[in-house]
């Protein structure tokens, strides 16, 4: 019976999350930005194969495409401490 | 800061010596000075901008570059551990010169139509702009500033919690715990050197994306519309 009563104070206890919600809004707005980098890198491979001649504008519009995705992650970062109670 | 400053002072002081000297046969730090100055001209300024108007704003792309690249270089330094560009100040400060300079490029070249041109893009039909024109002002006048300093910033402070998070663990493992699991602060003193060979990558990158956006966005100021 004093087992029964102390899992199921356990269970109760353990039934709510607790940590930073930062952490995972963070988690959550690299997802995105993982995603879009992944695609900007990949199609300037594919164009460089083709062409080959273009590769140093290329890259610089490469880079280009970078910053701005990340732009979204790194402010996904910053955004706990914006709102920090 | 001061280290830097060091640094700089006697590197520069060479390089205008042999500036001065005029010698035909380039010395080392002639040379290293002349590629880092020849990179932000030739691949940033002179690519996007073409001769004359890079040529006109070198200068301050040269200074943002350097200064960028300086101040992150300063959160590896042993000493120091915390990057200039890491405190929302200088980046606040840079890209609000660079915001300043794409506006005053724009109004120059197109006076007060520049405005106009921005907010309302030709080429859309009326009924739109209701919907481009907030959408263009934000991401224009607001954002771009906005997301230059926080790109730089929050990419430094990134950086440099990876750096403490590494090196902390280290500390840890090698002083504060039993036993077996010292050999894990061999492992996390592995990281962190390998993290600080990371931000020395990061460091350059960011002052070359840094310089590029302020170039890339003088240029969409300059652009003649069709």
């Amino acid at each position: 019976m004093q087992i029964i009563q102390v899992a199921a104070d356990v269970a109760v206890q353990t039934s709510q999350v607790v940590g930073n919600l930062g952490v995972l809004g963070y988690g959550l707005a690299a997802i995105g930005p993982g995603i879009g980098v992944g695609l900007v890198v990949s199609k300037t491979i594919e164009s460089i194969a083709r062409q080959p001649e273009l590769a140093a504008r290329l890259q610089v519009t490469m880079w280009l495409g970078i910053a701005f995705t990340e732009a979204l992650a790194l402010i996904g970062l910053a955004t706990p401490f914006i709102f920090a109670v | 800061m001061t280290l830097l400053i060091v640094v700089f002072t006697l590197w520069a002081g060479k390089f205008r010596k042999s500036t001065a000297t005029g010698q035909f046969v380039p010395g080392r730090f002639q040379m290293m000075g002349e590629i880092s100055l020849n990179f932000v001209r030739k691949s940033i300024a002179h690519e996007q901008l073409g001769e004359k108007d890079g040529d006109r704003f070198l200068p301050l792309l040269t200074t943002i570059f350097f200064i960028v690249l300086g101040m992150n270089i300063t959160g590896i330094i042993p000493g120091l551990n915390i990057a200039g560009t890491s405190v929302i100040g200088l980046p606040m400060l840079l890209a609000g010169v660079a915001y300043v300079t794409f506006i005053y490029a724009g109004v120059k070249r197109h006076g007060m139509k520049f405005f106009k041109n921005s907010l309302f893009p030709a080429g859309v039909p009326k009924a739109f702009y209701a919907l481009v024109t907030p959408i263009e002002f934000l991401s224009t006048f607001i954002l771009r500033p906005v997301t230059l300093a926080l790109r730089l910033m929050m990419n430094m402070i990134a950086g440099h919690l990876l750096l403490v998070l590494c090196f902390t663990a280290t500390h840890y493992f090698f002083l504060y715990s039993d036993g077996f699991f010292k050999i894990f602060g061999v492992g996390t003193f592995t990281f962190g050197f390998v993290f600080t060979l990371f931000e020395i990558l990061v460091a350059f990158l960011q002052a070359y994306v840094f310089t590029l956006l302020t170039t890339v966005y003088i240029q969409l100021s300059l652009a003649d519309e069709h």
